[in-house]
């Protein structure tokens, strides 16, 4: 059984492309146990690159290390080199604020603010020290329509954002990590507590987003990697087992495990 | 197969059987059913039974005191004189005494019990939270009347020292202690509404670059708003009525001043001195207690009004 994949699917020879990130033997351990071992996989500007592999195979992991939000897990070691636009970014010296200003995450379970809506999206320009209400104005409109979500929140950007649907709330939260124009969008399973129909609106606003932005996602569902990504890579046990574009990957897998997971062998 | 079901038949028992053999045998079960609710009923009502007692108490003989003293002299009035030859019953010097000591209290156990909470949730690593919370909650047991000893043998005499106008007895110590014994109550309760904050809004704010000093003032403090203020409010009321403290180390001068360093009076304070005196029932001053009681009640029912209109105004559901 192959997986028929869309007609987005762009991957362009590696040659004539930037890196945004390229990782350098990755390993990481929770306490003892080895999550990611030995990871070499470069992230393509203005591309969707999809991740994907049955539970706890590190793709998670491997997503939060892009950040470094993986920190926030106690006795989280690193070894290797993550580097993002020629910087090592797992550089002690290197700062995880400005990091995280240029990588945004959007969550697998929408996490809006118990704000307004207007006030979610201001946040992040907000900590960054954007006090203009003109301004502010102008960037939660931008990123409302950014997020696909200005023409069903127009009229109650004052109400609280705990009124929206899942869905809503999940474009609410790409809009909220859009309105500090960063430079790649980090993307955990974001459909994965969706009904069909936001998924779809979901998917649709991740196919607009790469004019723009550098997109990586974590996604169980294969259909949806194949539907939306331009490159995937198939993760197993913290190993990285075929790294691709996403047409051949799905229609001609070169690695024997990567075939049965895709055809639904395991997993 | 067919000896197989055999054995399941004579060997198990019959879980249908069983249990239609309990129904019959449970008319005691269904009574005590029906009972429990009821019963548990009637004593959840006796507590509201309880209060309604006190306070239609309260009410009746406040009435009787107003009849024989002015309501406008007693809350205008700055003399407070109950066992003078002419006695006037002016409240004002202890509504003075125990507001300010309510404020010098809050000054210290506000922003200190805010900054613990702050450390124990966002800053202090599980092992240390582990060993700070208990020993806080422990310095919540201390008995009140220990509070009172330490504020007039150590802490006036030291303040003293640096404040040679400070009399013997003042509302500065007391207050500064009673802020003391309220720190962990403000700390323990603030801590608990701010780690009740998901950690998925923590993350979402972190992902955005924030800090965790952004973190804690932008959004943590801000949806654990509501807890924060309820832990304030029972720190303001747990002031206004605290009695111990203030009667040992204040004294019982009936003073109307601003100045903190003179002895006052607190209404718990008074009602102490002269329910502790023998007034007689029926005279003027022991009316007087019951007007003083039926004030203070009426501070704390205000307090609590307050508190629940500003939890809710800036409430930030989650």
């Amino acid at each position: 059984m192959k997986i028929v994949t869309g007609l987005t699917n762009t991957a362009q020879p590696e040659k004539n492309l930037r890196k945004v990130f390229n990782t350098e033997d990755l390993n990481l351990w929770y306490g003892s146990k080895h999550a990611l071992k030995g990871i070499n996989l470069p992230i393509y500007e203005k591309e969707v690159t999809a991740m994907i592999g049955p539970s706890g195979c590190g793709k998670s992991t491997f997503l939060k290390t892009l950040n470094r939000m993986v920190e926030l897990v106690p006795n989280v070691e690193t070894t290797g080199m993550i580097h993002y636009r020629n910087q090592n970014i797992l550089d002690k010296s290197f700062k995880v604020e400005e990091l995280r200003t240029k990588v945004g995450m959007v969550f697998q379970k929408p996490n809006p603010f118990p704000k307004s809506i207007y006030d979610n999206v201001a946040y992040g320009p907000r900590i960054h020290g954007i006090k203009s209400k003109k301004i502010l104005d102008e960037i939660v409109e931008k990123s409302l329509r950014g997020g696909a979500i200005w023409d069903e929140v127009k009229d109650r950007l004052k109400d609280s954002a705990y009124g929206l649907s899942g869905g809503q709330q999940q474009r609410l939260c790409i809009a909220r990590a859009l309105a500090i124009e960063p430079d790649v969008i980090l993307m955990d399973e974001p459909t994965s507590a969706l009904d069909p129909k936001s998924t779809l609106k979901v998917e649709e606003l991740i196919q607009e987003l790469k004019t723009d932005y550098s997109i990586v996602i974590v996604t169980h569902n294969m259909q949806q990697a194949a539907r939306i990504s331009d490159r995937t890579a198939f993760m197993l046990n913290g190993e990285l087992v075929e790294f691709t574009d996403t047409n051949r990957l799905f229609s001609n897998p070169e690695d024997k495990r990567t075939e049965d997971y895709i055809t639904g062998r395991f997993g | 197969m067919n000896k197989h079901s055999n054995i399941n038949k004579t060997d198990t028992l019959d879980i249908n059987d069983l249990i239609e053999e309990n129904k019959r045998s449970s008319s005691l079960v269904a009574w005590i059913e029906k009972t429990i609710p009821k019963a548990l009923f009637f004593i959840a009502f006796l507590s509201i039974l309880t209060t309604i007692g006190i306070v239609l108490v309260l009410i009746t003989e406040t009435f009787s005191f107003f009849q024989r003293v002015s309501i406008i002299e007693f809350f205008t009035g700055t003399v407070l004189r109950p066992l003078s030859q002419n006695p006037q019953f002016g409240v004002l010097p202890l509504i003075t005494g125990t507001i300010l000591s309510s404020i010098i209290a809050m000054l210290v156990a506000g922003p200190i019990g805010m900054m613990t909470a702050i450390f124990l949730s966002e800053y202090a690593s599980d092992r240390v939270r582990g060993l700070l919370k208990p020993i806080l909650e422990l310095l919540a047991g201390i008995p009140t009347i220990v509070y009172g000893f330490f504020a007039f043998t150590f802490v006036t005499p030291l303040l003293r020292q640096f404040i040679p106008a400070l009399g013997a007895t003042n509302i500065l110590s007391p207050g500064l202690v009673m802020g003391i014994m309220i720190i962990p109550m403000i700390a323990s309760l603030s801590e608990d509404a701010m780690a009740a904050v998901p950690k998925s809004m923590r993350e979402g704010a972190l992902a955005l670059g924030a800090t965790k000093l952004e973190i804690t003032f932008k959004v943590v403090i801000p949806a654990a708003f509501s807890g924060i203020v309820a832990s304030f409010v029972l720190g303001i009321s747990r002031a206004i009525g605290e009695t111990m403290i203030v009667t040992i180390a204040s004294g019982s001068s009936k003073n109307f001043t601003f100045d903190v360093t003179q002895s006052m009076q607190t209404m718990t304070a008074y009602v102490v001195e002269v329910a502790a005196g023998d007034a007689p029932a029926g005279s003027t001053i022991y009316y007087s207690l019951y007007a003083v009681a039926m004030t203070l009640f009426v501070f704390t029912l205000l307090m609590n009004i307050l508190a629940r209109y500003i939890s809710r105004r800036f409430r930030e559901e989650y």
